[in-house]
């Protein structure tokens, strides 16, 4: 149906994988970069000079320690983590689906997701007091991994027959279940009062302001494991954009590979989601931009979409909080804004490249 | 003269037991972000606005508010942001969040205190107090709680004496053509209440979308709009233009009223007046 993997290449395998070698190191430098900034930027005025100064006399006040340890360090670990798992889990489905328009939204996390999120503000309220206060701040987060995950595991029975599972079929069914949770979503936003529905809204563009190392230690077990095994699965998905008979001629276990990489991506993607809310476009756009420039090869694509797209996020959270200060903007607005007239930019100028 | 001495012995405990008790820099405070409108508007009317230095998207009165810093919508804060304008004090309603925006702002060491208050008449004055507590004004506290009461005590007296009590419809808005409007429960039908009249909207909870024919049974004497700006503004001719809308007894005659949005449903200091103008509208010739 769609060759990623054949796309009408300008430069031989050699020099593309030199590429990608190169540009693994460059993104290394990047991330480094984009951090260092990071911890540096904010509404607080709290800057890299500051922070140097601090280091070499050894003294910060109370309330620049908080600053950086409270806020500004959970904050740039939260955005590194999300970022690289958002980028890593659009790469992985990509591959999987042979289909460069492949989100973690096509197995469902999203529209999960957001049915556990809208959920729980909404009837949240409803619980008896003793499990609301129990739960606190951790009931949205926990209902839209629920959601998500649950979701995934859904369709993925809906579209496994006798040991095969369908790919197309699960897309198709994906399309269905998202429809179905959106109407469940609709029914219990109409229900919504004012508050809930400024709450939904904010939730749905994502925000990494709530960042702190509670919710780190609650996302990290999940993602973690994802980005670390995700080059395990480097040769598999290279073979499969091939088709799947050719892949299990040449020695990959086809099923396998698909369980491992739907799952891993519900857990990764349900955890960022939870955490973080609805960030969008990254998944689509970090792969898109590393295919572009340095070829479909899963090697190197999987680790360099963990770094561009931890970089990406970072960078976009310090826009998004310093721009409106002492207010701030919800990152989906500035991913979106920053990245897609780029992505737009490169389409136009590689036009044909992508072999859609 | 023992009156005197007596107050003067209250005080200087009252000022020990304070000194002893009260959280560090809450009675001193000189920099204070206020969170949330009617906290907002209770800090200036206890005569602490200029120890403000920021407030939240929902504090829009009085205008010379809008000068100061905003640090976003109370309920999705921004931790390092609320710091930046370096407060010694929170003042917050009940629902400011997320929570671990406001756990962040507590590390910092940063008393946060939040005021109690449902959007209710009661409520108003108890807000009133707790803010004028966190302030160290308790005497402007009480002369505005006293002032305030009395005000709602004599709307709430002069609504129950109404005989012949009209009907309100309250339309938050009418996006698109569909008339959302504040059913029961919600704070518009506390502030018609209040005045003396009966919310027409009834039915359901809250502010939800109202078929055309129900508006029509609804049958308003009075259609009651926020005062408002931009896109969700709503004109006279919006009103008059709008299929069922302008076959109401309201329309018909003419009756439509238009109120700052803060001052009709936010449940704070102005409650008495926009109680007693919305009154007024409705029964202009008991004056």
């Amino acid at each position: 149906m769609l060759s990623l993997a054949l796309g009408r290449s300008r430069s031989t395998g050699g020099e593309r994988e030199a590429r990608a070698a190169l540009m693994l190191r460059a993104l290394i430098g990047l991330l480094l970069v984009v951090s260092v900034l990071s911890l540096g930027t904010g509404a607080a005025g709290l800057n890299l000079a500051d922070l140097a100064h601090a280091a070499i006399k050894g003294e910060l006040s109370t309330r620049d320690q908080v600053i950086l340890w409270n806020i500004r360090l959970p904050r740039l670990a939260m955005g590194l983590l999300i970022g690289a798992a958002l980028a890593v889990s659009g790469a992985l489905m990509q591959g999987l689906f042979r289909n460069p328009l492949a989100d973690p939204g096509i197995v469902g996390v999203g529209a999960g997701a957001g049915l556990g999120a809208v959920l729980a503000i909404v009837v949240g309220g409803l619980l008896p007091a003793g499990i609301a206060v129990h739960f606190g701040g951790q009931l949205v987060p926990l209902a839209a991994f629920l959601g998500g995950w649950g979701a995934t595991l859904l369709l993925y029975r809906l579209a496994t027959r006798g040991g095969h599972t369908s790919v197309a079929n699960m897309l198709l069914a994906g399309i269905a279940l998202g429809a179905l949770a959106g109407a469940f979503t609709g029914i219990l936003v109409y229900l919504a009062d004012d508050k809930q529905l400024r709450d939904l809204t904010f939730w749905s563009m994502g925000s990494l302001a709530g960042a702190g190392w509670g919710k780190l230690a609650t996302a990290l077990p999940l993602i973690l494991p994802v980005l670390l095994f995700s080059p395990l699965m480097a040769r598999g998905l290279n073979a499969l954009a091939l088709g799947e008979a050719q892949a299990a001629h040449l020695g990959i276990e086809v099923e396998r590979l698909k369980q491992l990489i739907i799952l891993g991506v519900a857990a990764a993607t349900g955890a960022a989601v939870a955490v973080a809310g609805g960030i969008g476009f990254i998944g689509i756009v970090v792969p898109h931009l590393l295919r572009i420039s340095t070829g479909p090869n899963h090697r190197y694509l999987l680790p360099n979409a963990a770094l561009l797209g931890a970089s990406l996020l970072v960078g976009a959270d310090m826009i998004a909080r310093t721009i409106v200060a002492p207010a701030e903007l919800p990152i989906g607005i500035v991913t979106a804004v920053l990245g897609a007239p780029v992505f737009l930019w490169i389409l136009m100028r590689r036009q044909g490249l992508v072999g859609i | 003269m023992m009156r005197g001495v007596n107050a003067l012995r209250a005080g200087l405990a009252l000022a020990l037991s304070v000194a002893l008790t009260a959280p560090a820099g809450a009675e001193d405070a000189k920099r204070v972000v206020t969170l949330g409108g009617s906290v907002t508007e209770i800090a200036v009317a206890l005569g602490a606005g200029d120890l403000l230095v920021a407030r939240d998207s929902t504090s829009n009165y009085p205008a010379a508010i809008a000068a100061l810093p905003d640090v976003g919508y109370i309920r999705a804060l921004s931790p390092e942001g609320v710091l930046s304008v370096a407060p010694d004090l929170i003042l917050a309603e009940a629902d400011a969040g997320p929570p671990a925006a406001v756990d962040v702002l507590t590390a910092a060491g940063v008393p946060f205190l939040r005021m109690p208050g449902d959007p209710t008449p009661a409520g108003v004055v108890d807000k009133i107090k707790a803010v004028a507590e966190a302030l160290g004004r308790d005497a402007e506290g009480e002369a505005l709680a006293t002032n305030v009461q009395a005000g709602l005590t004599e709307a709430e007296a002069r609504a129950a004496a109404v005989t012949d009590k009209k009907r309100v419809l309250f339309v938050l808005s009418l996006q698109g053509g569909r008339v959302m409007a504040g059913g029961e429960g919600s704070s518009a039908e506390g502030i018609i209440a209040l005045a003396g009249g009966i919310n027409a909207a009834t039915g359901f909870q809250g502010y939800k979308q109202m078929t055309d024919e129900a508006v029509l049974a609804a049958a308003p004497d009075l259609i009651l709009i926020m005062d408002r700006e931009g896109d969700l503004a709503i004109g006279n001719a919006d009103v008059m233009a709008h299929p069922t809308l302008s076959q109401t007894p309201a329309a018909q005659a003419g009756a439509i009223v238009r109120m700052d949005g803060m001052m009709l449903l936010g449940f704070g200091p102005r409650t008495p007046d926009a109680a007693r103008a919305l009154y007024d509208a409705l029964y202009p010739q008991a004056g």
